[in-house]
């Protein structure tokens, strides 16, 4: 995971706070990882855990008088992007780095043919003339599989159906073909085997153009058959970092652990009258528990959970930050081993 | 793959770029009402512009021997207090009103959405210069401050638009806004910038259509009011000077003479009502037309 040739996103202490009324809320705290080249890596965690907040902070799409993006590095195929100033970040987006967000229904503007939406990163980054735009909106309409593309590029939005929209923002996303896609919870909005065609043509993609993905999810079954690597998140912080099969083979934190159980399984005896969650709720950020993050609803907490943990490495490329894995007197150790 | 052979490789540039103009015109052709109203302003343009050869009176020659003559087939509408053809000076009328009806409003509707677009997307110290800016606009009482600029700059027509869009942008420069607020939300704006796109082309590409046809609506709706307004300043004596004629001043006049020759403000009065009503129907069918979810 250190090899730079082999990295094409590398983000050391990425920290982002917003300004409020009442203090500061750091809604990143010290977030690390790293995507290797033509690799899906996925960013699990509940809602208000940080995940799509990790993907606005790396676009530099933080509303910006409240937000307030630090970062020690964001590397970016070896150029530090997180020194950029707007400008020069408006010309990352788009070409190198990319986002398919979760709504394909609101993601599109109403008012305006598909095929301008889709090609505009081309007219932008590109200064491609009208024609030649259209021209490579249509081969990237056939990439991602729009049946009849030709019909469909003066298509205004309501005219797609949910899944078709959602494969255009991945070919608005791959237009220019960018170094890395940040795909914002692809799926959630289309039912289950538009779900599932979304989620095979995005990792043939991967296979056939070698863009790499940060896939945000809270669908660990997702998970499961897209990722490589997969950081789990909690209350602004990684907590877990792991291969997808040592992940799932031996969850190290107890979030984690908690995750894998709420998953619901069809084949046991339906006895158990709830199905199996964690107890409580992501602490609200701004009134965040001492020590650790989630010892208030974690069932192996220790009176050491008081401290916070460290991210550790647990071998093998696999990081964990709970105390259960930390000599206790250990110091504070980069967990990306 | 390319581009397919089979279709000629020029062609679908011309097939996009006229499609939109005919998927539009013909939403706008089945909608009877805006029809009507198109042809009617239309008729109506055409009259004002050719009143010299349409009618044989001269607007504005005085014959005391033909005072308020009722309608005949010399004097269709009859004669005003001296002894003018009323359908004349309706005709000659038409050009100041319906100049007075449109240009202002498209000043005040074009420097409204500029400002409400900037005021919105923008936000922050921009948006609260101009909202301050607007606020005092309509604060201060409108016909007042229009009266202060006939009277200071003089009566003559382009004043008057001047004074109709002093008073006018404010108003929609708020509507723009708050419908800026709600778009900029909007998960397409934000896949614009994730795109990398400038702040100018978001405003222009992405909100100003979007705006759109909350601008015909108030466009519509500003048409009979600014015809209203140059009503007003020409009853008060800061318009149209006499002898010339709009809708507004021929009313006013005419008036005087309700019971004797009511044709003489009655029929410049039908001839506001029905451009108004043509102009709404108007608004109304290209507001329908141009939203693509409405088409088929």
């Amino acid at each position: 995971m250190t090899a730079s040739s082999d990295t094409i996103l590398s983000v050391r202490g990425l920290r982002t706070e917003f300004k409020g009324d009442r203090g500061h809320v750091r809604v990143l705290d010290d977030v690390s990882f790293d995507v290797g080249r033509g690799k899906i890596v996925g960013l699990v965690g509940e809602s208000g855990s940080g995940k799509s907040m990790t993907a606005l902070s790396l676009m530099g799409l933080v509303p910006k008088p409240q937000g307030h993006v630090s970062a020690s590095s964001i590397l970016l195929d070896g150029t530090d992007i997180s020194r950029l100033d707007a400008a020069g970040m408006r010309r990352i987006r788009g070409r190198d780095i990319a986002m398919v967000f979760q709504e394909p229904m609101t993601s599109l503007n109403p008012v305006r043919r598909v095929w301008e939406q889709v090609g505009e990163p081309l007219a932008i980054h590109k200064g491609l003339g009208r024609r030649a735009i259209r021209a490579r909106v249509l081969e990237m309409f056939e990439l991602v599989g729009i049946p009849e593309p030709k019909t469909r590029l003066d298509a205004y939005p309501h005219e797609l159906s949910g899944g078709l929209r959602q494969r255009a923002m991945i070919a608005m996303g791959l237009i220019c073909e960018p170094k890395l896609l940040i795909a914002d919870e692809p799926t959630t909005a289309l039912d289950v085997t538009t779900q599932a065609q979304i989620l095979r043509l995005m990792r043939d993609l991967r296979d056939r153009v070698g863009t790499s993905i940060i896939m945000i999810t809270h669908d660990l079954g997702i998970i499961a058959e897209m990722c490589d690597e997969v950081n789990v998140m909690y209350a602004g912080q990684m907590v877990e970092q792991a291969d997808v099969f040592d992940l799932f083979e031996r969850p190290s934190h107890p979030y984690t652990r908690g995750l894998l159980a709420s998953i619901p399984r069809a084949t046991e005896p339906r006895t158990a009258r709830r199905m199996p969650s964690i107890p409580g709720m992501v602490p609200n950020l701004a009134k965040l528990p001492p020590g650790c993050r989630f010892s208030p609803r974690c069932g192996d907490v220790m009176p050491i959970c008081q401290r916070a943990p460290d991210l550790v490495g647990i071998g093998s490329g696999h990081a964990a930050r709970c105390w259960l894995h930390a000599p206790q007197d250990a110091l504070p150790q980069e967990g990306t081993s | 793959m390319t581009h397919s052979p089979d279709i000629a490789a020029p062609a679908p540039e011309a097939i996009e770029e006229a499609s939109f103009l005919r998927d539009t015109l013909r939403a706008f052709r089945k909608n009877r009402m805006a029809m009507v109203g198109l042809v009617f302003v239309t008729v109506l343009v055409l009259a004002a512009a050719f009143a010299p050869w349409i009618s044989p009176h001269d607007p504005y020659r005085v014959a005391l021997d033909e005072q308020l003559l009722p309608s005949s087939t010399t004097y269709w509408l009859g004669t005003d207090n001296f002894g003018r053809d009323v359908l004349t000076r309706i005709l000659y009328g038409a050009r100041v009103s319906l100049v007075v009806g449109i240009v202002p409003s498209l000043i005040s509707l074009s420097i409204g959405t500029v400002l409400g677009i900037l005021s919105g997307y923008l936000g922050g110290k921009t948006d609260f210069a101009i909202m301050r800016l607007a606020d005092m606009m309509i604060a201060f009482p409108s016909l007042l401050l229009a009266m202060v600029v006939m009277y200071t700059l003089g009566a003559n027509l382009l004043n008057i638009f001047l004074a109709l869009a002093l008073v006018g942008w404010a108003s929609v420069a708020r509507v723009v806004r708050s419908q800026t607020l709600a778009l900029r939300e909007k998960e397409f704006i934000e896949a614009a910038r994730a795109n990398g796109t400038k702040r100018g082309v978001i405003m222009f590409r992405h909100i100003f259509p979007n705006v759109i046809p909350t601008l015909i609506v108030l466009f519509s709706l500003s048409i009979p009011e600014a015809i209203m307004w140059e009503s007003s300043l020409s009853f008060l004596g800061v318009g149209v000077q006499p002898p010339g004629a709009s809708w507004g001043l021929l009313v006013a006049k005419g008036k005087e003479y309700m019971f004797q020759a009511p044709a003489v403000a009655i029929a410049p009065g039908i001839a506001i009502l029905l451009t108004v009503l043509a102009f709404n129907f108007i608004g109304d069918g290209l507001r329908d037309a141009l939203d693509p979810s409405m088409k088929d």
